[in-house]
């Protein structure tokens, strides 16, 4: 790999991952808009409201950039970059077409894996150098939320792993048959359930529940950082949606594969984007207890029984 | 030296360096920040070494797990911000503990640096004889330590079931 | 093609380092930090064992994963102490009982 290649992929993941998660925080607006009978943001740039993300944007890096006066100012300042750089590595090693993705990586699914789990440093520390008690209790229910449904997400993909013989993301959709989508149903459920409550997304948003606890870790953030915050949630929607488009939806199997490859991964992963977006318009917020009570009895139970059931076929069919 | 040298030393350097302030920052909760760095310069290092799932697990697992739960305990046993003097020790025991400190790591070069030798060739350990080796030679092994992990989780679980203190808020179910 | 001093040079300091700050830390939770950080000493040794080419079945890697996997059983345990004596003292401060 040349100097200029390493560049241009680097280029090409960074132009993603700024341009999907704005394209996928519109699609909120107008999807949830719709969902409750309203029209959504309708005048920023004419059409629509296309330029509403944009005109947050410039509102955002215009405000004040305060940091509180009791705040660990260094590890306050630190945290939104914590927060928001593993979603950036990650969709790096996420193939959108045969052969296509930012990096090669023998071990792809652990590692993107690995990286999402180190954000959640990020939140640890934004709550607790905030210096403020609300966000010290967000902090903490997101630190216990991400512990408990790491583990089902972690079995739901090892399922997979198992399913193809490999650790590889660009391996696993190779081996990818259509049968797989009812052979592997009970773990895609766990993953998107999973995947919800790492993004701290409704239902599962009672770490920045804002009738409680104002905005959880994040209270005490303005301006850009907020927004570095805000646009973390966002990439993490992009990347836990390829990710399971790539798991458990074939990637770029579909008719014209070799041709048209990319757009089926990224039409599928945009299709369950809306699914996480839908989940916040029509479920309530859960509980403490119940969100603990979900990931231990519910989740990893599936998971496990996912992971038996993957392993009997495999057993069986001796492939 | 070679590439690997270099890149290893870099990162060697950041892993002692994080170390040493993990060791002597007088703020808690900035010791358990700096050992993040520590354990991800030290899985870098795995990387280096040719090590690759070793990296990940080792990132997956510490950072992304055993470092919260520090993180966890610290906020959850008063972590206050800015420097905490309730803990210090006197500087006689400090001056103690650096000197044991010393003399074991001085001990262990003294014993492995005559081992280390000239260059040797890099080995990749592939994930698939990895896991060939470990559900065949180490499963017995392997086996053991499920066992002694679920019986982490049920001792964790006791002891933090059985303390009911008779103030405070704390404590399960009366 | 790999010089395998670094590995035990790093290996050795951060035995040492961790050492100190088990010695030298009274908050329990600190303690365990340096407990970490000696573990990690001991994986550094056994990764660079299995670059060294004279490892069979993959001692060295596999060897660093049960040390990670005991670490994280011995966190999981120790926090649970910790936290218990926390609330039945309000204090975690490991030379509490030789007074």
């Amino acid at each position: 790999m040349t100097a200029l290649e390493v560049t241009l992929r680097a280029v090409a993941v960074l132009a993603a991952f700024l341009v999907l998660p704005l394209l996928v925080g519109q699609t909120e607006h107008k999807v949830m808009a719709h969902m409750q009978g309203r029209l959504g943001p309708m005048y920023a740039g004419g059409f629509h409201g296309w330029a509403q993300l944009v005109a947050d944007g410039v509102k955002f890096v215009q405000k004040e950039d305060l940091t509180p006066a009791a705040a660990d100012k260094r590890v306050f300042r630190f945290a939104p970059a914590i927060a928001l750089v593993p979603y950036l590595v990650a969709l790096s090693a996420i193939p959108i077409h045969p052969g296509v993705q930012a990096a090669t990586l023998p071990a792809s699914a652990v590692f993107v894996l690995a990286i999402i789990g180190v954000g959640i440093i990020g939140t640890l520390m934004a709550g607790w150098a905030s210096a403020n008690k609300y966000a010290l209790l967000g902090a903490m229910r997101a630190a216990a939320q991400l512990l408990s449904y790491e583990l089902p997400m972690v079995l739901a993909v090892s399922s997979v792993c198992l399913a193809a013989g490999s650790l590889s993301l660009a391996g696993i959709v190779t081996q990818w048959h259509w049968w797989w989508l009812a052979w592997q149903a009970p773990g895609a459920v766990v993953f998107l359930t999973a995947a919800v409550a790492e993004l701290q997304r409704p239902p599962f948003d009672m770490p920045v529940a804002d009738s409680e606890i104002v905005f959880g870790a994040y209270t005490e953030y303005t301006g850009l950082r907020f927004a570095f915050f805000l646009l973390s949630e966002y990439a993490g929607i992009v990347v836990m949606s390829f990710l399971f488009a790539v798991l458990f939806l074939g990637g770029w199997h579909g008719p014209y594969a070799g041709a048209l490859g990319w757009l089926w991964t990224v039409a599928k992963a945009f299709a369950i984007a809306i699914v996480i977006i839908w989940l916040r318009v029509a479920w309530p917020r859960l509980r403490e207890d119940q969100l603990q009570r979900l990931a231990w009895l519910v989740l990893v139970p599936l998971a496990l029984g996912q992971l038996l059931l993957t392993g009997a076929v495999i057993a069986v069919t001796g492939s | 030296m070679t590439a690997y040298d270099i890149a290893f030393a870099a990162l060697g350097v950041v892993a002692t360096g994080a170390a040493l302030l993990a060791v002597t920052t007088r703020h808690l909760v900035h010791s358990a920040l700096w050992l993040v760095v520590t354990l991800g310069a030290v899985a870098g290092c795995f990387l280096v070494l040719g090590a690759e799932f070793v990296a990940l697990v080792q990132l997956l697992v510490y950072v992304g797990a055993i470092v919260v739960l520090v993180l966890f305990a610290l906020m959850l046993t008063r972590a206050p911000i800015g420097p905490s003097s309730e803990h210090t020790t006197s500087l006689a025991h400090r001056g103690l503990a650096a000197l044991v400190g010393a003399g074991t790591a001085t001990l262990l070069l003294a014993v492995l640096l005559p081992l280390a030798g000239g260059p040797v060739d890099r080995r990749e350990v592939a994930s698939g004889q990895l896991a060939r080796d470990l559900f065949g030679t180490w499963v017995w092994p392997f086996e053991l330590l499920s066992v002694l992990l679920l019986g982490a989780l049920v001792a964790a679980f006791a002891v933090s079931r059985a303390v009911r203190p008779d103030t405070g808020s704390a404590g399960g179910t009366p | 093609m790999i010089h395998l001093a670094g590995p035990y040079v790093l290996a050795a300091l951060l035995v040492g380092i961790g050492l100190f700050g088990v010695l030298a830390r009274r908050n329990a939770v600190l303690v365990l930090v340096g407990v970490e950080l000696m573990l990690s000493g001991g994986t550094v040794l056994l990764v660079s064992a299995g670059t060294a080419g004279q490892d069979h079945w993959t001692g060295g890697s596999i060897l660093t994963l049960f040390v990670i996997t005991i670490a994280a059983a011995e966190v999981c345990l120790a926090l649970a102490v910790i936290l218990a004596a926390f609330r039945l003292r309000g204090r975690i401060d490991v030379t509490e009982g030789s007074r």
